[in-house]
């Protein structure tokens, strides 16, 4: 097979779509066990499912952002990106899903929280990432005039690289043996890593309006590369929010809580702009990229009103630690990133709706998935208000007596989660369905 | 705006390297803490993650949520030590029992000490202060 044959870009979205079928349904069975504790207890349980879920999800994320920049690095460079080098980066992160899985279902573990598996299989993706570094910046030296997602692919690249590095500091009895110190830099990592692929999937976000609207008006005016880098301080400095409560230093507080507040004010504000220079003509050629992009656009809305609410210390006293913040992050994660994702997957892909499925249905599914996510996101922010309440009373009644009082909020939580399940499984069977063609030129 | 970008970025990024080191210096500016083994509770944090505990329970509110918030577990009243080390061999309605060695059990505890001695985890210990910060007026 010749390498020029073959389209990296579409390889790794269809890669991600994968996961992303994967990471829901893992998802669903570990929901069960929040209503029927002893599903699947002496068998795969909730230690193995959690981390298949929450890994299939971050790989869904990160190997659809790889997709995403390899898919604008082919239009911005004007020439093909597929070589040795990105055929041996897919490769590496299948070797280390497999391995990662494999390790998972028999309980294999040894990493920490979001990143379970033994620290070997970090190995293979840490070189995946190199070969990724290398292969950007080797076709990148002719562009000149970057626009601004340009900046951000390459920000959250390179941060990618040092965060997830960083993340392995524990394997030194030195960071290990001081517990405080040792969550700092597990919440530093978490935050900046978070910050590192939103780089990657907003400079996607960003492309991809520069794309709809035919302007290139977007990516390089003064507003965005405020906005890039407001994102890279907020990246960089703002995760002190995740350990108000922790005992380390004032000062680490301090500048994650003033930090934070700066957080997403640019991104809405462009994106409206963005909206308003799109003709009709346009939205209809490019229909579910712009529809998904407008439903990341009213999420990222939603979860930055949350998001500075409870970056406030005196709030976040109360929801630090319930399911809140799980809400905040599946807001996150499937309100925003995944509706990008999904415009882009659309966008490269390019599957043929129009000719089998008739866009009635399709878009029915569309609101079906906004509907399952906003009882899901409610449910959730419920559950979390009452067990940040309990937190705080005073007698205060048995955890598992507080867990039990959340069953209806649970309940709802699982039907809304199966209708995720549905909307977002019949949206990657369509993308999945045709992509041989997208893979193979 | 290229040569202006680039600028910005390199001037941020050195600023993150030099918060990022101040980090990672910080222990040795910290004193030694007699209530635990040093060496034991760093094994012990390998044994918590061997056995994937983070899963469902938490330290300072960060970590899984089916579970409680492990913290000051060995000194909350009608908890401690044996009530960890009966858990863990006989299980919970949720948590299955885990075959732990003598050895890893002791150096799992041993790491639970260093997290209780590390402060209190429990949101009433702490008060409002200026601009919405929060500060903790019950040390341990």
């Amino acid at each position: 097979m010749k390498l020029n044959k073959l389209h990296i870009g579409n390889l790794f979205l269809v890669t991600a779509i994968i996961m992303l079928l994967l990471g829901l349904g893992f998802g669903l069975l570990a929901a069960f066990i929040y209503l029927y504790p002893n599903f699947l207890k002496d068998s795969i349980g909730f230690i193995s499912l959690r981390p298949l879920h929450v890994s299939s999800a971050m790989f869904w994320i990160i190997l659809g952002a790889t997709g995403c920049v390899y898919n604008g690095l082919r239009v911005v460079t004007n020439k093909p990106i597929t070589n040795r080098v990105a055929i041996m980066q897919w490769l590496l992160w299948i070797i280390s899903i497999i391995g990662i899985f494999i390790s998972y279902f028999t309980h294999q573990f040894g990493g920490r929280e979001y990143w379970e598996f033994n620290p070997v299989w970090a190995l293979p993706i840490a070189i995946a990432w190199l070969l990724f570094l290398s292969n950007f910046y080797s076709h990148i030296n002719n562009v000149r005039k970057w626009p601004v997602y340009m900046w951000m692919w390459l920000t959250g690249l390179t941060f990618f690289l040092f965060t997830f590095i960083e993340n392995y500091l524990w394997l030194f009895p030195y960071f290990r043996e001081h517990f405080i110190t040792d969550m700092t830099i597990q919440w530093k990592v978490n935050g900046s890593l978070v910050g590192s692929w939103n780089q990657m999937i907003y400079g996607t976000a960003f492309f991809l309006m520069d794309r709809i609207s035919g302007t290139k008006k977007v990516g390089k005016n003064n507003l965005a590369f405020a906005m890039y880098f407001l994102g890279l301080f907020n990246l960089m400095f703002n995760w002190g929010h995740h350990i108000y409560t922790l005992p380390t230093e004032k000062y680490i507080r301090y500048i994650g809580y003033i930090v934070s507040m700066t957080e997403w004010v640019f991104f809405v504000k462009i994106i409206y702009n963005w909206k308003g220079a799109v003709s009709d003509i346009q939205k209809h050629y490019h229909y579910f990229p712009y529809k998904f992009i407008m439903a990341s656009d009213i999420w990222v809305f939603i979860n930055m009103g949350q998001a500075c609410l409870f970056s406030i210390p005196a709030i976040n006293i109360y929801t630090h630690g319930t399911h809140v913040t799980v809400a905040h992050a599946m807001g996150t994660t499937i309100g925003i990133n995944t509706m990008i994702l999904l415009a882009a997957c659309f966008e490269f892909l390019k599957p043929d709706l129009y000719k089998e499925t008739s866009l009635k249905a399709l878009n029915r599914v569309f609101w079906f998935l906004q509907i399952s996510l906003v009882v899901f996101w409610t449910s959730l922010n419920i559950a979390g208000i009452k067990k940040g309440l309990w937190q705080l009373s005073n007698p205060q009644s048995s955890y598992s007596k507080m867990m039990d009082s959340l069953e209806p909020y649970f309940i709802t939580f699982i039907i809304a989660g199966f209708g995720l399940f549905v909307s977002l499984s019949i949206i990657a069977y369509k993308l999945l369905k045709h992509s041989k063609k997208s893979i193979f030129n | 705006m290229k040569l202006k970008a680039r600028h910005t970025f390199f001037i941020l990024s050195a600023l993150f390297l030099i918060y990022s080191v101040s980090i990672y210096l910080k222990p040795l500016s910290v004193n030694t803490d007699d209530r635990f083994d040093k060496t034991a509770a760093a094994n012990g944090k390998l044994v918590w993650q061997k056995y994937n505990c983070q899963a469902c329970h938490q330290f300072y509110g960060l970590g899984g949520y089916l579970g409680p918030d492990l913290t000051n577990i060995l000194s909350q009243p009608g908890k401690g030590e044996a009530l960890v080390k009966a858990m863990l061999k006989t299980g919970t309605k949720q948590m299955p029992a885990f075959q732990l060695s003598e050895k890893e059990t002791q150096e799992l505890i041993e790491f639970l000490k260093s997290t209780d001695a590390s402060g209190s985890a429990d949101p009433r210990n702490f008060e409002n202060t200026n601009f919405g910060m929060i500060e903790r007026y019950e040390t341990k």
